[in-house]
C-alpha cells in the first residue's frame, strides 16, 4: 500500500533463497511440489500467497515452519537459517512462528477442554507458573477472539465452525509468536463469519505487530487482507507485487486468467465477462525463467528477452490509469 | 412461464436427541421451466435439506410436518420409495458438492454415466455404453472413448465433477439439482463448471436450482434468487433485483461481507453473532438479534412478505408502509444506484413496481 515504506527500509522476516521442495526425490514418481521459489517477507506485513490446488502453496508453508526439509534451498528466519537450529533452539523457534489451520472440525483435539487447547503451548513454553496465571491468560485471550470466558471450560464439538477458528487462532497467539501462517483460514467458513474471522485476523495484528503468511484460493479475500501477494503455479512464482499491483496490473498470463475467473456478486459484471484461458505450453517451451523486476516492486516469471514486452505492458497500464 | 415445481408451505422437523430441529420453516417457492433458481444461505439455513427432500433423500429422522412439492401433477412427498426411484435420477437428478466422494472408486466411469440409463431406460447395454460416450464427450472429458474404463482416481477433480454432471444429465432431466458443486473446485476450474452447465442448460432445456453460499457465483449463473435463513426463504427476486435493490437487512449483510476487488476500507461489514439454534425458533424475524436495523416489532411477530415488484418480495417489516425510513448500508446504497443507473440505461429491463403492500397468499 502506498503509505508504507519502501520495501528495502523495511526489515526482512522470512527470506525464502531458491527453494526447492521434492517429493519421492530421484525416483520415477519424483514430484516438484516447489521448483526453486525466492521471495521475502517483511515484518509486519500480510504476505498472501495465491494459487490453485497442487501449485504447491500449501508445502511452502509447510516448508517455512520447517515440517518438511527443503530438497535444497534457503529459509531464513529473523537473519537465521532454519535448517541449522540445533535441537535445543527448537522450542523457541516453534514459539515465534505458530500456523493457524484450514479446517476448524480437525484441527482441535476433540477430547481437550477450549482452555486446554489454548494453554497448551504456555505449558510447553513454561509461561505461566501457577493454575491461576493461566486461567487468567486463558481468559485474556478468549477476550482477544471475541470468546467468553465460560467458553473456556468446554469442548470443542460445542462450538460452530467460526468459534472454533476462534480458538485455533486463541492458540496460536498464546505463545506471542511474531509470524504466523495461516493455510487457508477461512475456507471452511460460511460467508457471513469469514469477514468476522479476517477482521479480527487484521485486528490482532496491528494490536500485536505480527506478521502474516496468507494462504488462500479465495483472491478477493487475499487481495482485501494482503500487502504483497505473490501467485503460484506448478510449484513457480508467477507474479509478485502490492495486492493492488497484482490485482489491477497483472502483467503474466496465468495471473490474468487466474483473476478473470473470479466471481463478483455483481450480475452485470458476470454477464459480459470474458474468462482469458491461460496457455501453459508458454512455460513449457524449455527456455531458463527466473523472477525478473519489471517495474520497481513488480517481478513476474520471465526470461532475460521477455522482460522488454512485459515493461512496455506495465507502461500501458500507466498510460491508461 | 410454465412452473415445473411448486414448493408449497414445507416444513420438516429432525428428531434429535436434544428434541425437534425445525430444520424448514414453511418455504414456499417454484421453479420456471428452464429457469435458474439460486438458492443462497449459509449452512444449517435449510437449503441442502429443501431440496433433498425433492429428490427423497432425507435422513430418517427427518419428518416432513406439512407441505407439498409439486412436480407434474403429482406430489413428490406422498410418493412411495418406488414411485419416487423412478423420478429420481430421471426427471429430477442431482449433482453433489464433493466430486471426491459422489463417484464409485470401484467402477470405471462409463459403467457409472451409463447406469442410469440401464435402470430407467429401456436400453440395451450397448446402446447405454454409447449414450454414455456421447454424454462424457459432451461434458469436455477429452477423448472420452478410450476413458470408458478409467476409474475415478485418474481423473482430476474438476474433470471427476464433469462426470459426476454427465451422469447426472444422461436421462436428460427436466430439473437438474446441484448442491454446492463448485464449493471444492479452484476458481478456474469452477468457472469451467459453470460455464458448462449453462451450456448445458441451453443444449438440454433443463431447469436447474443451483444451492450456494458464493454469491459471486450466484450472480454469473441464476436467473432468480432465493435467499434462506434460519429454515425459512426471507427474499426472493430476479438475480438483478437480488443484487442491485435488495430489501432485507440479511441480504445487505451477506452482499456486504464479500469483498470485491475494490473494497479498499479498512475493514470487512461483518454480520454479528450467529445463527439462532432451530430446537426453538425464535418468534419473530430469526435475524433479529443479528440485525442493527431491528425494531420492536422484529422480535414478536414474524414478518409476512412485503411486495417489491411483481417478481420481487422481502419478508422485512421494514417495507411496511407504518415503519420509519431507514438507510440501507453505503455499500448497499451503491448498489440500489448502479441499479437505477443500469435500467436508465435500458442494460436491465425492470418489472413493473409498486408502492409495496402485503403480499396476499403470504404466511
Amino acid at each position: 500500500m502506498q503509505n508504507n515504506p519502501q520495501p528495502n527500509e523495511r526489515k526482512k522476516l522470512i527470506e525464502v533463497k531458491h527453494l526447492k521442495q521434492y517429493f519421492n526425490a530421484g525416483r520415477r514418481n519424483e514430484v516438484k511440489a516447489i521448483d526453486d521459489i525466492s521471495f521475502d517477507i517483511y515484518e509486519g506485513e500480510t504476505f498472501g500467497l495465491v494459487g490453485e490446488s497442487g501449485s504447491g502453496k500449501s508445502t511452502t508453508g509447510r516448508s517455512i515452519i520447517r515440517l518438511y526439509n527443503p530438497t535444497s534451498g534457503e529459509i531464513k528466519f529473523n537473519g537465521t537459517d532454519i535448517s541449522k537450529i540445533k535441537h535445543k533452539d527448537m522450542l523457541q523457534f516453534r514459539r515465534e512462528m505458530q500456523m493457524i489451520f484450514q479446517d476448524p472440525y480437525a484441527s482441535l483435539n476433540p477430547r481437550m477442554k477450549v482452555k486446554d487447547i489454548i494453554a497448551e503451548g504456555l505449558d510447553i513454553h513454561h509461561l505461566v507458573k501457577t493454575d491461576e496465571e493461566r486461567d487468567a491468560r486463558v481468559n485474556e485471550l478468549l477476550d482477544l477472539v471475541g470468546l467468553s470466558h465460560d467458553h473456556a471450560t468446554r469442548y470443542p464439538h460445542e462450538f460452530s465452525g467460526g468459534q472454533r477458528q476462534r480458538i485455533g487462532i486463541a492458540r496460536a497467539l498464546a505463545v506471542e509468536p511474531r509470524f504466523i501462517i495461516a493455510d487457508e483460514p477461512i475456507s471452511a467458513l460460511d460467508v457471513s463469519i469469514q469477514a468476522q474471522v479476517v477482521n479480527l485476523l487484521r485486528d490482532i495484528q496491528k494490536e500485536q505487530n505480527l506478521t502474516y503468511l496468507f494462504i488462500a484460493h479465495d483472491l478477493s479475500m487475499v487481495k482485501y487482507i494482503s500487502d504483497r501477494i505473490a501467485v503460484m503455479h506448478n510449484g513457480r512464482l508467477m507474479e509478485l507485487s502490492t495486492a493492488n499491483e497484482v490485482y489491477n496490473h497483472p502483467l503474466h498470463p496465468y495471473t490474468k486468467s487466474l483473476l478473470s475467473a473470479v466471481p463478483l456478486p455483481d450480475p452485470f459484471y458476470e454477464r459480459n465477462r470474458h474468462r482469458k484461458n491461460y496457455d501453459n505450453s508458454i512455460e513449457n517451451d524449455g527456455q531458463i525463467r527466473s523472477l525478473q523486476e519489471i517495474v520497481p516492486g513488480h517481478f513476474v516469471l520471465a526470461t532475460e528477452e521477455e522482460v522488454a514486452g512485459y515493461q512496455a505492458a506495465a507502461e500501458e497500464y500507466n498510460l491508461g490509469d | 412461464m410454465e412452473k415445473i415445481l411448486e414448493v408449497n408451505d414445507l416444513q420438516i422437523d429432525f428428531d434429535t436427541f436434544a428434541g425437534s430441529v425445525k430444520a424448514i420453516r414453511n418455504v414456499n417457492f417454484h421453479l420456471n421451466k428452464g429457469e435458474t433458481l439460486a438458492i443462497v444461505g449459509e449452512s444449517g439455513s435449510g437449503k441442502s435439506v429443501t431440496v433433498r427432500s425433492i429428490m427423497g433423500l432425507l435422513a430418517n429422522n427427518a419428518k416432513v410436518a406439512s407441505g407439498s412439492i409439486d412436480f407434474k401433477g403429482r406430489d413428490i412427498l406422498k410418493l412411495s420409495n418406488r414411485e419416487i426411484e423412478k423420478i429420481r435420477g430421471n426427471d429430477i437428478s442431482m449433482i453433489f458438492q464433493d466430486p471426491m466422494t459422489s463417484l464409485d472408486p470401484t467402477m470405471p466411469i462409463g459403467k457409472q454415466v451409463a447406469e442410469p440409463l440401464l435402470i430407467h431406460g429401456n436400453v440395451s447395454k450397448k446402446k447405454a455404453m454409447a449414450r454414455a460416450e456421447e454424454v462424457l464427450e459432451l461434458v469436455g472429458i477429452t477423448n472420452a472413448k478410450n476413458r470408458m474404463k478409467d476409474y475415478p482416481h485418474q481423473f482430476s477433480g474438476g474433470q471427476r465433477q464433469r462426470i459426476v454432471i454427465a451422469i447426472a444429465i444422461v436421462n436428460y432431466p427436466e430439473i437438474l439439482i446441484a448442491d454446492e458443486p463448485t464449493t471444492a473446485l479452484d476458481v478456474t476450474i469452477q468457472a469451467q463448471i459453470i460455464d458448462l452447465m449453462k451450456e448445458l442448460q441451453n443444449k438440454i432445456e433443463t431447469s436447474i436450482i443451483f444451492i450456494t453460499h458464493d454469491l459471486g457465483v450466484v450472480a454469473g449463473i441464476a436467473d432468480r434468487v432465493a435467499v434462506m435463513y434460519a429454515g425459512k426463504i426471507i427474499e426472493y427476486g430476479s438475480v438483478d433485483e437480488i443484487f442491485y435493490n435488495p430489501q432485507h437487512p440479511y441480504t445487505w449483510g451477506l452482499l456486504n461481507s464479500m469483498p470485491t476487488l475494490d473494497t479498499d476500507s479498512d475493514r470487512l461489514y461483518a454480520i454479528p453473532g450467529t445463527p439462532p439454534n432451530l430446537l426453538n425458533p425464535p418468534r419473530g424475524d430469526a435475524f433479529a438479534p443479528r440485525n442493527p436495523y431491528a425494531m420492536q416489532i422484529d422480535y414478536q411477530a414474524m414478518p409476512p412478505f412485503f411486495k417489491v415488484s411483481d417478481t420481487h418480495y422481502a419478508a422485512t417489516w421494514l417495507l411496511h408502509p407504518d415503519a420509519p425510513k431507514t438507510e440501507p448500508p453505503v455499500a448497499i446504497r451503491k448498489r440500489q444506484e448502479e441499479f437505477r443507473r443500469l435500467v436508465a440505461e435500458g442494460k436491465i429491463t425492470q418489472p413493473e413496481n409498486d408502492e409495496g403492500g402485503v403480499k396476499d397468499d403470504a404466511e
